[in-house]
């Protein structure tokens, strides 16, 4: 069990909207994490550079979590790591067939009003909440 | 440095903050978030809707210039259309994010975190986007770049 945190989570979600509106703004970018990583694999692209620099961002803000926040990672992932393999592979094949993932469709394209990332949130979270409830209550404990 | 890649740079890390300090990080705020039908956790509701509050009224204002401040043209996804790619996609993803917990940018940030399940799952999720991004595509079902 997790307590509600509402307040903090608002601003999480502050912070990467500002986030997203600078890619907009200044770079005419999506900020859509899995299409700025997957991008990475498209041939002939030249725009590897921004791609990687803020996916470094990324990194280097997940660095700067570890050390002022590390309670933002929790204990870690309870799943086994075979499970959490075959996690990983789903959702990068997923959302790269898809277009996008929670960032690109769930903010992005909802706030943009596009139908494609209207009908893929609701898709992935009612996929995600099911496979949910199947582990947890009825193969787990 | 190239103004465009300092701003890439600067949004990554508050993109990463917003995502720890919001509790996307945390698979177990994730999967409470996820589990409806349990002890539910709504919280990670309100991260979208703050992202999308400061997004939604910034991209009409945003993108009514001719191009962005700092690039010479907008890179934005024009699909309208509906396809079964989109629907299968957006429904494997969703199968992944309830067995793991991790969607992908908090994958990428949780890999400083040094736990080890999440470098497992950051990097078997860079491998399977590069699956998909490297095939051979047909040519009447080239799917062109999605919105993410």
């Amino acid at each position: 069990m997790t307590e509600f945190s509402p307040l903090s989570a608002t601003i999480g979600g502050l912070l990467i909207g500002a986030s997203s509106v600078m890619m907009l703004v200044l770079n005419g970018r999506i900020a859509g994490i899995s299409g700025v990583v997957g991008g990475l694999f498209r041939p002939a692209t030249s725009d590897r550079a921004w791609r990687l620099w803020f996916i470094i961002g990324l990194l280097g803000g997940g660095l700067a979590l570890a050390w002022a926040h590390p309670d933002a990672f929790g204990p870690g992932s309870s799943s086994s790591l075979p499970m959490l393999a075959v996690a990983g592979l789903l959702v990068g094949v997923g959302t790269r067939l898809g277009g996008g993932c929670t960032s690109g469709h769930g903010v992005c394209g909802i706030s943009r009003l596009s139908k494609r990332s209207m009908l893929a949130t609701v898709l992935f979270m009612t996929s995600a909440a099911a496979t949910v409830f199947v582990s947890h209550h009825l193969i787990g404990a | 440095m190239d103004r465009q890649r300092l701003v890439s740079l600067l949004a990554g890390v508050v993109f990463a903050v917003g995502l720890g300090v919001g509790g996307m990080t945390d698979p177990r705020k994730v999967l409470a978030f996820l589990d409806v039908w349990g002890h539910w956790d709504p919280s990670l509701a309100f991260v979208m809707t703050g992202a999308i509050a400061v997004y939604a009224p910034l991209y009409r204002a945003g993108t009514s210039r001719r191009v962005p401040l700092l690039a010479p043209r907008w890179y934005l996804p024009a699909r309208g259309d509906i396809d079964a790619r989109l629907i299968v996609g957006a429904l494997v993803f969703g199968v992944g994010w309830g067995l793991g917990g991790f969607c992908p940018g908090p994958a990428v940030v949780s890999v400083m975190s040094g736990g080890q399940g999440a470098i497992v799952f950051a990097i078997a999720m860079v491998v399977g986007m590069a699956v998909v991004e490297l095939r051979p595509r047909r040519a009447d079902r080239a799917p062109g770049p999605g919105p993410s």
